[in-house]
């Protein structure tokens, strides 16, 4: 077994438990390149099936190349689709800075899915390498009934035995790709042919490196064309991956505090 | 950087865990590390001397990891992080660890996979408390190779003489856990001496730098060629297709092999090997997640261990294990849990607690408890046989967690063997529910729990329990009342009055409570239970379900009720040792609840109680709509 066979087991094993433990289930599908992995993935552990819905918390800010991804894929892939709204931007916390405040939107809209569908499970695509505070997640992590992440509190988790709901209100996010890297989610479409939105892909020297709302996100300079050609430009690459995401930089602690609230 | 090509295959990532006492550089060792194998992205140097600037301190390694705001502030780091790091084209995962003592579940959540470890010991320090605690953590759970970095060396002015007998007493130390040490390396990770560079100062040392060391580290070597273990994760019908799928631990697996079906011994061949989106699969190896299906169509269950004839696991009821205790109260014998080993659930009770490590100097020395964050050997008793591999350094299985009845993980238990029935233990295996107490609460709709009413006689215990009782029967709360003369009638008509039986019968009451507040009822319990020291008895054994429920009336107003006569027989001398004549009442000191008794009607204090208690265990809207 190479390094991404070993990623894959590791990620099935894990959906696997999570659709084995926690009722109900469901998947959150960004329409970025980590959550068709990780739907990809899913695929792989059910044998072509994804047998729980798969779950879009609509912005209404993303590129039009999403929604007609979007909607392509639920009919190719017979998904069993569950899309949800997010509050205007009015009600949402003034004291966060503008680009978290309209992420926080994400955030206001996830919650409300949770309560709507009683979920227990919610499978997310968060990577370690993403962000520093990401790397401290666990791969099923607890959220309690206001959905805050508890960084300080969180459960022992070893030996591939994860959290289960233990109490009111509780549900977990399920993260099957917390161990994968940047690198390794490409070399991973790579082999299979997943198949990406090519806002990835470059078009008059510009790609996206990272995809979220259209007005927080901003594209890099790249030549970057195909998938191997952005696997070679990330060997070489000394920049971060969410440095094209405004809400991660405008203070030393606004991405901690998006997710200490419930962002992924 | 890597000159891989993108579509080379390439080895998994090696992880290698970096523990040490608190202080001793562990944050400063990694952000040292990666800036000087270049493997910090562009941005993150800056952001670090920003950082350190904005503090007034000089360029901080560690603020590196110390990523979130809490920890900068405070100075520790809370959580274990991984970051990936590569030494030429060989991958690693680096796991730091937290040297914070209570940290410890962060800790091993963080290092329990580690392929390797550096033990990073201040030179001029030597080993400390974490020093040895992670040490000892390093030999439970297997790890095989660890070096130890005798950091800080700048501070002793690079001298040899000062840095060996630090490094003698730790090698001493180590020796005892039966820890190998691959190798020490005088370093200063501060200064970049002997971490990816040969330090200038040092012409005594001509072993390796960290990074040398780390290299000549083996990649995980293969547990493919050992026997079959396929655990079984879960079996799905799909079209009409049953499969089986599961991770193999250990041994591989090809289609037409016979397997064994785990204790019940059934024997079916691998029909085929499932897959999705691959090339058709004829055979599987150690570490591939799989899905096959089974001729005949047998239907195994979670838990199950596939394996070859005549290649069966050990199987017993009575095991030995190490053990790392997590939980903040310490473990005693008797206590149950649930034993969660690889994808198996099996009910274990404590039978006996063989030996628990001291810190101070690492012995082994009998104890009647293992204290929070302590290390031990016990035994448990299943309430079945349980088919298990001895946990062995490189392997996945044999080595489960202890779940309590909350689901919580309180402790790590790599497995050493079966135990013998020894002359004179008792040999008991209770058996225990596969029902959660989550399970339970959703179904009804409230959490079972034991509300301990305490009051001298007269106060109105039984007559206000019995009254909230039907209130909350009527709400449709499964409730149910003990109490103390019901108790003394049956279950405990062999006890008197003396101290000892008072608490034995606490002990009784307090136990059968449990067992029903496990079955998901709310029990009221109506017992005088004059002494404190009884009442955290009971408390100790119902766990986190307890309520202690002063029911507050003056002596006089009782005296004056006496509904059942007894004062006026105290007073009389006709009975002796009664609670409030010539026997103690200790008051409760934070009772959860106070029910003053003396002013109003029966009915308005049992619906304070009733009322008290529904907000304690009924489950919101949420929870019940997903039962």
């Amino acid at each position: 077994m190479d390094d991404l066979d070993q990623l894959e087991a590791q990620s099935i094993y894990i959906l696997r438990e999570a659709y084995r433990n926690l009722k109900p289930l469901a998947m959150l599908w960004s329409l970025g390149k980590d959550s068709n992995v990780m739907l990809w993935l899913a695929r792989k552990a059910f044998l072509g099936r994804v047998p729980f819905p798969v779950m879009h918390v609509d912005t209404g800010k993303k590129f039009p190349e999403m929604y007609r991804f979007r909607d392509e894929y639920v009919r190719k892939w017979g998904l069993d689709l569950l899309l949800g709204d997010c509050p205007p931007v009015e009600e949402i916390d003034p004291t966060l800075p503008p680009a978290a405040r309209s992420a926080a939107r994400k955030t206001a809209g996830l919650a409300t899915m949770i309560e709507k569908y009683s979920l227990e499970g919610v499978i997310a695509g968060i990577r370690r390498d993403e962000q520093a505070t990401r790397a401290k997640e666990r791969v099923f992590s607890p959220r309690g009934s206001s959905h805050k992440w508890d960084v300080r509190n969180q459960p022992p988790e070893f030996w591939d035995q994860y959290a289960t709901p233990h109490e009111e209100g509780v549900h977990i996010r399920v993260h099957p790709l917390l161990s994968w890297r940047e690198i390794d989610i490409w070399r991973y479409i790579e082999r299979e042919g997943i198949p990406l939105v090519d806002l990835y892909f470059s078009k008059n020297g510009l790609r996206y490196r990272s995809l979220g709302d259209q007005d927080i996100t901003s594209p890099i300079e790249s030549n970057a064309s195909t998938v191997a050609e952005v696997i070679a430009e990330l060997q070489t690459t000394r920049t971060s991956e969410r440095a094209g995401r405004a809400m991660d930089h405008e203070s030393e602690d606004a991405f901690e505090r998006l997710r200490v609230a419930g962002y992924l | 950087m890597s000159n891989v090509p993108a579509a080379a295959r390439q080895e998994a990532a090696t992880p290698i865990v970096i523990v040490g006492h608190v202080d001793h550089g562990k944050s400063t060792l990694i952000g040292r590390l990666l800036h000087d194998t270049d493997n910090l992205p562009e941005g993150r140097v800056a952001q670090i001397v920003e950082s350190s600037k904005k503090r007034g301190l000089k360029v901080e390694w560690s603020f590196l990891l110390d990523s979130l705001q809490i920890e900068r502030d405070q100075g520790v780091t809370v959580d274990s992080t991984r970051i990936p790091f590569h030494l030429g084209d060989r991958q690693f995962v680096i796991v730091d660890a937290p040297g914070h003592r209570q940290f410890l579940r962060n800790m091993i959540t963080g290092a329990a996979d580690a392929e390797a470890a550096v033990l990073v010991v201040d030179a001029a320090e030597g080993a400390q408390e974490q020093t040895r605690r992670h040490a000892m953590l390093l030999r439970l759970i297997g790890i095989r190779h660890v070096i130890v970095l005798m950091n800080k060396v700048d501070l002793l002015e690079y001298d040899q003489a000062r840095v060996a007998e630090t490094e003698r007493a730790v090698a001493a130390l180590l020796k005892q856990l039966e820890i190998e040490v691959s190798l020490f390396v005088p370093a200063s990770a501060r200064e970049g001496d002997n971490i990816a560079s040969r330090s200038p100062h040092m012409g005594w040392y001509q072993g390796p730098t960290l990074t040398e060391a780390l290299a000549l580290v083996p990649a995980p070597s293969g547990r493919a060629d050992l026997p079959l273990r396929l655990p079984v994760q879960d079996v799905y019908r799909f079209d009409s297709k049953r499969v089986v799928v599961g991770r193999i631990e250990r041994g591989r697996v090809k289609v037409g092999d016979s397997l064994v079906i785990g204790t019940h011994g059934t024997v079916a061949r691998v029909a085929s090997i499932e897959s999705w989106h691959t090339a058709p699969q004829i055979s599987a190896v150690a570490g591939q997640s799989v899905a096959i299906t089974l001729e005949p169509d047998v239907i195994p269950d979670r838990g199950d261990l596939l394996h070859q004839p005549g290649e069966a696991p050990v199987r017993a009821a009575r095991i030995r294990s190490r053990l790392f205790w997590l939980r903040q109260e310490p473990l005693r014998v008797g206590e149950s849990f649930r034993l969660r080993l690889g994808t198996a659930e099996h009910q274990v009770t404590v039978a006996s607690i063989d030996s628990v490590v001291r810190l101070d100097d690492l012995t082994e020395h009998a104890a009647d408890h293992v204290p929070p964050e302590g290390f031990a050997e016990i035994t448990l008793a299943a309430s079945e046989s349980i088919l298990f591999d001895p946990f062995a350094p490189g392997t996945t299985d044999g080595r489960g967690v202890l779940v309590d009845r909350h689901q919580r993980i309180v402790g790590g238990a790599p497995l050493i063997g079966p135990a013998a029935i020894a002359s004179g233990t008792k040999a008991i295996h209770p058996t225990g529910s596969t029902v959660s107490l989550w399970d339970r609460a959703q179904a009804r709709g409230h959490r079972g729990g034991v509300f301990w009413m305490t009051g001298l006689p007269g106060a109105g215990k039984s007559t206000i329990a019995r009254a909230a009782e039907s209130r909350l029967f009527a709400q449709g709360i499964d409730v149910s009342v003990l109490d103390g003369d019901t108790l003394r009638a049956g279950l405990c008509a062999d006890l008197g009055f003396s101290e000892e039986d008072r608490t034995e019968n606490v002990r009784r009451a307090a136990t059968v409570a449990r067992i029903l507040a496990e079955t998901g009822q709310v029990v009221l319990v109506a017992l005088i239970s004059p002494r404190a020291a009884d009442r955290d008895l009971a408390r100790r054994i119902v766990g986190d379900d307890f309520q202690e429920i002063f029911v507050d009336a003056d002596q006089a107003v009782c005296e004056a009720r006496d509904p059942k006569g007894l004062y006026a027989a105290a007073r009389a001398g006709r009975i002796s040792g009664f609670t409030g004549i010539d026997a103690p009442y200790e008051a409760p000191a934070n009772p959860d609840l106070r029910l003053a008794t003396g002013q109003d009607s029966v009915q308005d204090v049992a619906g304070r109680l009733a009322s008290h208690i529904t907000g304690a265990v009924v489950l919101g809207d949420q929870s019940r709509q997903r039962s």
